[in-house]
C-alpha cells in the first residue's frame, strides 16, 4: 500500500518522512522538495508525474541514494540512508537499487552480456555464477539470443531491455526508472511497460518510476503528482492511496 | 583480473587516438632511452673512477704539460703508492673518424696504478721489451678486428712534423669493471720521449696517483699542490672522478644539455597522455556516473582511469625501448659498448603513464552522479 501521509506503521519497504531538498542557485534558495512523505510496500509499482521542475528526478535521485536530502529521512528495508557517508551509499545503491534511465546509459564498447555483468563484477561471484545470473536476467527481458550483440547494434528498445536486465541482474530491492520510455516509440514503450509489469507483478519487485507520459503512468498501481516539491494529488489503480498534500 | 575485459575494451573505442598516443609514448622513449645512454656514457668514467686515484695536471690546464722530475717528489709524500704519467698521442688510424684515445704510458708503473686494466703477464712482458709496442683495449682491438702481432699505423701531427709512427700490438688488457673503458691505445713512454722534438721532451702530460688509502686523497692532493706552489710549473691535483668529470665538461656541459632535453621531452609526454586521459574521460562523464550510480565506488573508478593511462604507458614504453635497444649497439659501440640505463626508461614509462591518469582519475571519481546524468 502506498501512502503519502506520513501515517503508515514501520513495516514499509521505503519510508520517507518530512523530505526536505533545496539547492542554491545565483544566490537563492530554491525548495525541491518540502516536507515530503511517502510510503512503499514490496511490490508496489508507484509513477511520479508533474512538470519539469517539480522534483521527480529530485524525489527518485534522493531515494535512489545519488543525492542527499536538505532535511528529512529516507529508510530503506530498514537501513536509514539519508546520514550514511558517500562511501556506505556506493555499497548500499550496489545491493538495494536497480536504476534504469531514459537514455540506456549502456557502456558502448561492451556487450549485452558484458553490461548486465557490470554490477556482478562487485560481488564475490564466480565467473560461472555470473554468466548464469547474466543469462537469467537477460532470459527475462527476452534478449538471450542477443548477449554478444553490442548496443549500436540494438533498438533502442532492446537497449532499454539490457538496461532493465543490469537493474535486476544483482536482485536489488527495488528499481528506480527514470523516463524509461521517453526515449522509445510507443509499440517499444508498451512492450517496456508491459515488462515492468511482468518484474512487479511475477517477480514481486517494487518499482518507482518518474514518467511525463499519462499512458505510462496509468500502467503503475498508483500515479503521484508532483508540482513544485508538492505531492498533491494522487490517483490509486490497484492500490490504496491514502493522504494528499504533505 | 575480472576487470581486464573492460579496461581494454575502453582503451580500444578510439583506435586511432590510442595508435597515436602509443605511437607518441613510443618516440619520446626512444629518444629518453636514447639520451640516458649518451649521458651515461659522458658519466661513465667518473662512476668507475677509482677512489683511490689522484690525477695531478699543469694548474694552467690540461693540455700544458708537467716536468717528468716530477713523479720522484710526488713519490716521496706520505700516502702515496705509485705514481705513473701519461701523455696524450693524437694519432689518426687510417682515417680521422676512427678515433680512439692513445696515451703514452710508463710501462714501469702502469699496472701499479692502473690495477683494474688487466694485460696477460707473457704479452705484458713482450710490450715492456718492445719499444714501438702497443696494448690496445679489448673493445678496440674488436672494433678494428686486430690480433696481437699485427702492426697499426698512426699518423701524427703533434710532434714535429706528419709523419706515421709504426706500432706492434703486444697485448690486449681488459676491464676489470663491468662497462669498464676497454677503447685506449697505450703506447712506449722511451719510443715516445726519444722520437719527439728535444723541446718538449722529459714533459708529462699528467700523472696518476695510487693512494695507500682513499681517505688520504684530500691530504695527497694538498701536500703535491703545496710542494709545487709558486715553481715555474705549479700542479692541479683532483680526485680521479673529478678529473674525469672535468674531462668530460671540456666538451661542455653535456648532462646539462641532455637533461634539459630528455625534460621538456619527459614533460611534453606527459602533456599529451595527459590531455589524451582527460579527454578519455570527459567523453565518458555519463558512464562513469552510471558505473558509481549502480555501486561502482570511487576508487575504481580512478583504477579504471590510471590503468588505462599505465597500460598505454608500457605497451609505448615497451615499442619505445625495443626500438632503442635496435638503435642501442650502434651507439652503445660507438660509446664504448656502454649499457643503455633501460630501466630508468620503464620508470619513467610507468611514472608518466600515472601521473598522467592521475588527474583526470581523481576528477573522475569528485564527478557527481546527479549532475553527470545530468549531462548525459
Amino acid at each position: 500500500m502506498i501512502r503519502v501521509d506520513g501515517r503508515s506503521d514501520s513495516s514499509s519497504l521505503i519510508r520517507v518522512r518530512g523530505l526536505n531538498k533545496t539547492y542554491r542557485r545565483g544566490g537563492e534558495n530554491i525548495q525541491v522538495l518540502q516536507g515530503l512523505n511517502l510510503d512503499v510496500d514490496q511490490a508496489d509499482f508507484v509513477a511520479f508525474m508533474g512538470p519539469s521542475g517539480s522534483g521527480k528526478t529530485t524525489l527518485l535521485n534522493l531515494l535512489g541514494g545519488l543525492d542527499v536530502p536538505s532535511a528529512g529521512s529516507i529508510t530503506v528495508a530498514g537501513d536509514e540512508i539519508t546520514h550514511m557517508s558517500a562511501s556506505k551509499l556506493t555499497q548500499w545503491r550496489a545491493r538495494h537499487v536497480g536504476f534504469i534511465f531514459q537514455m540506456y546509459n549502456l557502456i558502448p564498447v561492451l556487450t549485452a552480456f558484458q553490461n548486465v555483468e557490470l554490477p556482478l563484477l562487485l560481488t564475490k561471484l564466480s565467473k560461472s555464477e555470473r554468466r548464469k545470473h547474466v543469462e537469467t536476467a537477460l532470459g527475462v527481458v527476452g534478449l538471450a539470443d542477443r548477449m554478444n550483440h553490442f548496443p549500436r547494434q540494438l533498438s533502442g528498445g532492446q537497449e532499454q531491455r539490457v538496461t532493465i536486465a543490469r537493474a535486476i541482474v544483482s536482485d536489488p530491492t527495488f528499481l528506480l526508472c527514470d523516463e524509461p520510455t521517453g526515449d522509445l516509440d510507443r509499440k517499444s514503450a508498451d512492450e517496456i511497460m508491459a515488462l515492468i509489469e511482468e518484474l512487479v507483478g511475477k517477480y514481486h519487485k517494487t518499482v518507482l518510476m518518474v514518467t511525463h507520459d499519462p499512458v505510462v503512468a496509468a500502467r503503475a498501481h498508483t500515479t503521484l503528482h508532483l508540482e513544485k516539491g508538492v505531492l498533491v494529488e494522487g490517483a490509486a489503480r490497484n492500490g490504496v492511496l491514502v493522504g494528499g498534500v504533505a | 583480473m575480472k576487470f581486464n575485459r573492460f579496461i581494454l575494451a575502453n582503451l580500444f573505442r578510439k583506435k586511432v587516438r590510442l595508435i597515436l598516443t602509443i605511437g607518441s609514448f613510443a618516440v619520446a622513449l626512444f629518444l629518453f632511452t636514447f639520451l640516458a645512454v649518451v649521458k651515461s656514457a659522458f658519466s661513465r668514467g667518473t662512476e668507475l673512477a677509482g677512489a683511490d686515484r689522484l690525477v695531478v695536471i699543469n694548474r694552467a690546464g690540461l693540455i700544458n704539460t708537467i716536468p717528468l722530475s716530477y713523479r720522484d717528489k710526488i713519490l716521496q709524500i706520505k700516502g702515496v703508492k705509485a705514481v705513473t704519467h701519461n701523455n696524450w698521442f693524437g694519432g689518426v688510424y687510417q682515417d680521422e673518424k676512427n678515433f680512439f684515445p692513445q696515451f703514452v704510458i710508463d710501462p714501469e708503473n702502469q699496472r701499479l696504478v692502473m690495477t683494474e686494466m688487466r694485460v696477460p703477464d707473457d704479452e705484458w712482458n713482450n710490450f715492456v721489451k718492445d719499444r714501438q709496442g702497443a696494448v690496445a683495449g679489448a673493445g678496440l682491438a674488436k672494433r678494428f678486428g686486430w690480433k696481437v702481432g699485427d702492426r697499426i699505423p698512426l699518423k701524427n701531427a703533434l710532434y714535429g712534423p706528419t709523419k706515421t709512427w709504426e706500432f706492434v700490438l703486444d697485448g690486449i688488457y681488459h676491464n676489470d669493471h663491468p662497462g669498464g673503458d676497454e677503447s685506449q691505445f697505450w703506447l712506449q713512454w722511451k719510443y715516445f720521449d726519444e722520437t719527439i722534438p728535444s723541446v718538449i721532451k722529459s714533459l708529462v702530460g699528467w700523472y696518476v696517483v695510487k693512494l695507500d688509502s682513499p681517505d688520504d686523497s684530500v691530504s695527497v692532493a694538498a701536500a703535491i699542490d703545496k710542494g709545487f706552489a709558486n715553481s715555474s710549473t705549479e700542479t692541479k691535483t683532483e680526485t680521479e672522478s673529478a678529473f674525469a668529470a672535468g674531462f668530460a665538461k671540456q666538451l661542455g656541459n653535456i648532462e646539462l644539455l641532455i637533461l634539459t632535453i630528455g625534460g621538456v621531452v619527459f614533460f611534453t609526454l606527459l602533456l599529451v597522455t595527459g590531455n589524451t586521459m582527460a579527454i578519455s574521460v570527459r567523453e565518458r562523464v555519463g558512464e562513469l556516473a552510471v558505473l558509481k550510480a549502480i555501486g561502482y565506488p570511487d576508487r575504481y573508478v580512478l583504477f579504471f582511469v590510471l590503468s588505462e593511462a599505465l597500460v598505454i604507458a608500457l605497451i609505448g614504453g615497451l615499442i619505445g625501448l625495443g626500438l632503442a635497444v635496435l638503435a642501442i649497439p650502434v651507439v652503445g659501440a660507438a660509446l664504448r659498448g656502454l649499457l643503455p640505463p633501460l630501466l630508468l626508461s620503464v620508470a619513467i614509462a610507468i611514472f608518466v603513464g600515472v601521473a598522467s591518469g592521475l588527474l583526470p582519475g581523481i576528477g573522475a571519481t569528485r564527478l557527481r552522479v546527479v549532475d553527470a546524468l545530468r549531462r548525459v
